[in-house]
């Protein structure tokens, strides 16, 4: 198999599943004053991470804290296009099969070492495309890596692969250092625990249970940066108690949605709070239903099409999501705009559409008014906020006479019965889609891509040769124009059979004390360094 | 003075005994983890993002997943008798570790849970019963009945609420003002600070309980012989209360206590969620999710070493509250 899907998980153990992609308009804690020097940020991040390197594993709470310590190659603006990190430039060759980066100089690991062209090389090779579970699709066509300076890094192609430059930021390709990974099991290392990096803030200690501390990295290759003497990772572990704490000033950012949506009116005052919804942009993340198309019902796709204009989006968005995002139009999300589509078929809210379908389907009511009755699964791992979202769906579905036994587990109950025991009717869950759909959308519907027991794969059991056939030609298609139009038609063929039912684009809520500035914004801002961010100190 | 060797003695036999307890929990705790559906693996692939089946297949060989039942189980046993608790996959890190890491902060918090939950659940019971029927008594039963009936983490949040956010008098969570890196006698006044909401809001159903219970056994004694024999030698109210009547109503609060230890360490892991008290109880509750059944496993063999020996421990406190009961097993 050439490439491998991944899917990353999305709703954490907390419960967050939150929303959403919105205006621009946004309040934005960007501002042009000038950065201050000095104080200690208090962020809380939830659920606590397990690890503290990000270089092997997509759990967004890993990446939030560890993104501090370990830099990528890049990171991501507003329109998820490439900034400069660790390389400062980067070359595509005509054919699609070189890509050359340039690296920063004088930039030296925390324990004093050297960063060189050696590092990038031993990570990709040995942690992205063994271990990484975008990267391994990422990095699949890389077949040798050339150094032929300290500060050159050359990747040589099997075959063009145009998302590599989406996946090379802190979190989709997080940089190690070779002189204390080289040799060893990469999982089990133990600076995993205990990062030592390149960023702007050095690891100090971890608490577990508590904390995690961190440092100013007074070596720091931008100078003047960080502004923060340091950072500290409180974790609490209940949503309330988290919004107490922002409001009692204890934590001066709360990242990654980890305030409930419902609490969020209480940080309206502008003078006193910042709410950010950019943040999230690079996951571009899509709260969806997904049909177990080997279950007889849901092999029709008039029956998959019935449902489609049973759910009213809008009317999700506003009650369940309270407004914090968009209607999902289709597989790719808006929010990657070089190919998203939405000249598509649209499933507008009919409910006689839905039963007409249904009853061509053969799906008739009976005499008590239902036509059919399914499950539908749902991760209520310790959080609530998915049981809104299945109940919003079970309610849509009971008007056009189809009953709905709504189905909890905790997260490993949920991918077993999905991914494994293949043993359910419906699920809802929220994926991020990622920048590029062929690393992000394409492991939903691929033939290859249905395994069982593996989570985060196809697990609709969909199977389209000709979409097949499409996604495939895109992931190898050097001319921008051409892959363009491929990934267009994929959109059409999914919308027209919808194997998956893409509801809410959903946003990522940053709310902070309105003390905190960050200099530019960033579609990656939950990986920031923060090199760039400062307080306003206190008034006595 | 044959006194002290009894008391080893006793005090062997009982540990002895509690040995095949600890294990035949530690078995039925195997059994039962097994019925939750999905592994460790499902987890960690799940949150991974996505991993082969063949990556997934070389983690359950790794982590001994992949033998049978029976085997896993001889082995944990076989690992429990010498002690050994394993390894934490997901935190990569030995289990027993892990626990000593938390452990401090759960026992102190269900000692200070404790202690204020006695002293003034005794307290309040004492003065309900000594004006029974009066305003005091009833106001108490009141109280009583409202921090019996609350949930505790409504209970905590709501302190956080009030006490946190709107006066600020006391911190929303954690264990220590990580900021101010205290030292010495400044830490201690620190965490003692912070364990102000979070030891009260664990405190007050047992607390409840514990009024009650003294309440109802002083009234017992009301019109006791001895309390009356007291009375009658001229002993003052005071005394009567507190010398006599208490030390006796207090052997039924002490049964309770013994059986409120387990109920105590659970009722720690929603107090420890709210306060963001870095506690066992927590551990144990993340470890559920995530499906580490060998931090789990420790944990709750952990647990239950420390509920059988603080109840052997308080076996001891009856024999010095009540002299007829006797360790040594006479008649009395």
């Amino acid at each position: 198999m050439k490439r491998r899907l991944f899917f990353p998980r999305v709703a954490l153990l907390a419960g967050l599943l939150l929303p959403v992609l919105s205006l621009p308009a946004a309040a934005q804690t960007q501002t042009a004053a000038a950065p201050v020097r000095g104080g200690i940020l208090n962020v809380n991040v939830a659920p606590e991470p397990t690890l503290l390197t990000s270089a092997f594993i997509t759990t967004m709470n890993i990446g939030q804290v560890s993104s501090k310590v370990l830099e990528g190659l890049v990171s991501y603006d507003l329109n998820l296009q490439p900034v400069p990190a660790l390389a400062t430039s980067w070359q595509v060759s005509e054919d699609g099969l070189t890509v050359r980066f340039k690296l920063r100089e004088n930039v030296k690991w925390h324990d004093g070492k050297d960063f060189t062209s050696a590092d990038v090389e031993y990570t990709l090779l040995n942690v992205w495309k063994k271990l990484h579970p975008f990267g391994r699709a990422a990095f699949a066509n890389v077949d040798k890596v050339e150094t032929p300076d300290r500060h050159t890094v050359v990747l040589r192609l099997s075959s063009p692969a145009p998302y590599l430059l989406n996946y090379i930021n802190t979190y989709g390709a997080q940089v190690l250092p070779r002189h204390i990974y080289a040799g060893t099991d990469v999982l089990t290392n133990p600076a995993n625990n205990a990062p030592v990096g390149t960023g702007p803030f050095v690891f100090k200690e971890w608490v577990k249970g508590s904390h995690v501390r961190l440092e100013r990295n007074p070596d720091y290759w931008q100078k003047g940066q960080p502004y923060l003497d340091g950072v500290v990772f409180k974790f609490i572990p209940d949503a309330a108690a988290r919004t107490v704490a922002l409001e009692a000033g204890e934590i001066d950012v709360a990242l990654g949605s980890s305030i409930p949506l419902s609490n969020l009116n209480r940080f309206a005052d502008k003078s006193k709070y910042g709410i950010n919804l950019d943040d999230g942009r690079y996951l571009s993340t899509i709260f969806l239903t997904q049909f177990n198309v080997r279950r007889p019902h849901f092999n029709d796709k008039r029956v998959r099409q019935a449902f489609a204009h049973a759910i009213d989006r809008n009317a999700l968005l506003k009650v369940v999501f309270l407004g914090y995002g968009k209607p999902a139009t289709g597989p790719v999300p808006s929010s990657v705009v070089n190919y998203y589509s939405p000249e598509t078929r649209q499933y507008p809210y009919d409910l006689k559409k839905a039963e007409a379908l249904l009853d061509e389907a053969g799906l008739k009511k009976g005499a008590d008014g239902k036509r059919l009755k399914i499950t539908l699964d749902y991760d209520a791992g310790g959080g609530v906020s998915g049981t809104r979202q299945a109940e919003f769906i079970k309610q849509s579905l009971a008007r056009v006479g189809v009953e709905v036994e709504l189905r909890a587990g905790d997260t490993a109950t949920y991918l077993r019965r999905i991914f494994t025991d293949q043993d359910y009717d419906l699920m809802v869950s929220s994926l991020h889609r990622l920048p590029d759909p062929t690393l992000g959308v394409q492991r939903l519907f691929w033939t290859r891509n249905i395994i069982k027991g593996a989570p985060w794969t196809n697990g609709s059991g969909y199977s389209n040769p000709e979409l097949d056939k499409v996604m495939e030609a895109a992931a190898d298609e050097a001319n921008p124009a051409k892959r363009k139009a491929l990934i267009k038609q994929w959109q059409q063929i999914v919308q027209e059979d919808l194997p998956v039912l893409d509801l809410v684009e959903q946003t990522w809520v940053t709310v902070s004390s309105a003390r905190f500035h960050k200099a530019t914004a960033q579609g990656d801002g939950l990986f920031a360094s923060y090199a760039d961010a400062w307080l306003t100190p206190k008034k006595k | 003075m044959r006194g002290p060797r009894l008391f080893g003695a006793f005090i062997g036999r009982r540990l002895l005994r509690l040995v095949p307890v600890v294990l035949g929990i530690a078995f039925l705790n195997f059994l039962i983890l097994q019925l939750a559906p999905g592994d460790v693996v499902d987890v960690l692939a799940g949150e991974a993002g996505a991993a082969t089946p063949e990556y997934m297949a070389a983690l359950r060989a790794q982590f001994g997943l992949d033998q049978p039942l029976h085997g896993q189980l001889l082995h944990y046993l076989w690992n429990v008798a010498t002690l050994d608790l394993g390894f934490s996959f997901r935190h990569n890190t030995p289990v027993l570790t892990l626990i000593l890491d938390r452990l401090p902060a759960t026992l102190l918090l269900m000692a200070l849970a404790l202690l204020i939950a006695v002293a003034l659940g005794i307290a309040l019971g004492t003065l309900a019963a000594a004006r029974v029927h009066g305003w005091l008594d009833h106001l108490i039963s009141v109280v009583v009945l409202v921090a019996y009936a609350v949930p505790s983490f409504w209970l905590g949040l709501m302190a956080v609420v009030l006490f946190s956010a709107q006066w600020g008098w006391f911190p929303s969570g954690g264990m220590v003002d990580i900021s101010a890196g205290h030292a010495g006698l400044a830490r201690v006044l620190d965490v003692a600070w912070h364990a102000v909401l979070p030891a009260c809001t664990l405190a007050t159903f047992y607390l409840a309980v514990y009024a009650k219970l003294t309440r109802t056994a002083m009234l017992e004694l009301h019109g006791a012989d001895f309390i009356r024999t007291a009375r009658a030698k001229g002993a003052s109210e005071w005394r009567v209360t507190v010398v006599h009547a208490l030390r006796n109503a207090l052997l039924p609060v002490l049964t309770m206590l013994g059986y409120q230890m387990a109920s105590l360490l659970s009722g720690a892991v929603l107090v420890e969620s709210v306060f963001s008290w870095p506690g066992l109880g927590r551990l144990a509750f993340e470890s559920i999710l995530a499906r580490d059944f060998n931090l789990l496993l420790g944990i709750l063999f952990l647990s239950s070493i420390l509920v059988t020996v603080i109840n052997t421990v308080i076996d001891l406190f009856y024999g010095l509250l009540d002299p007829r009961v006797s360790v040594e097993g006479r008649p009395a």
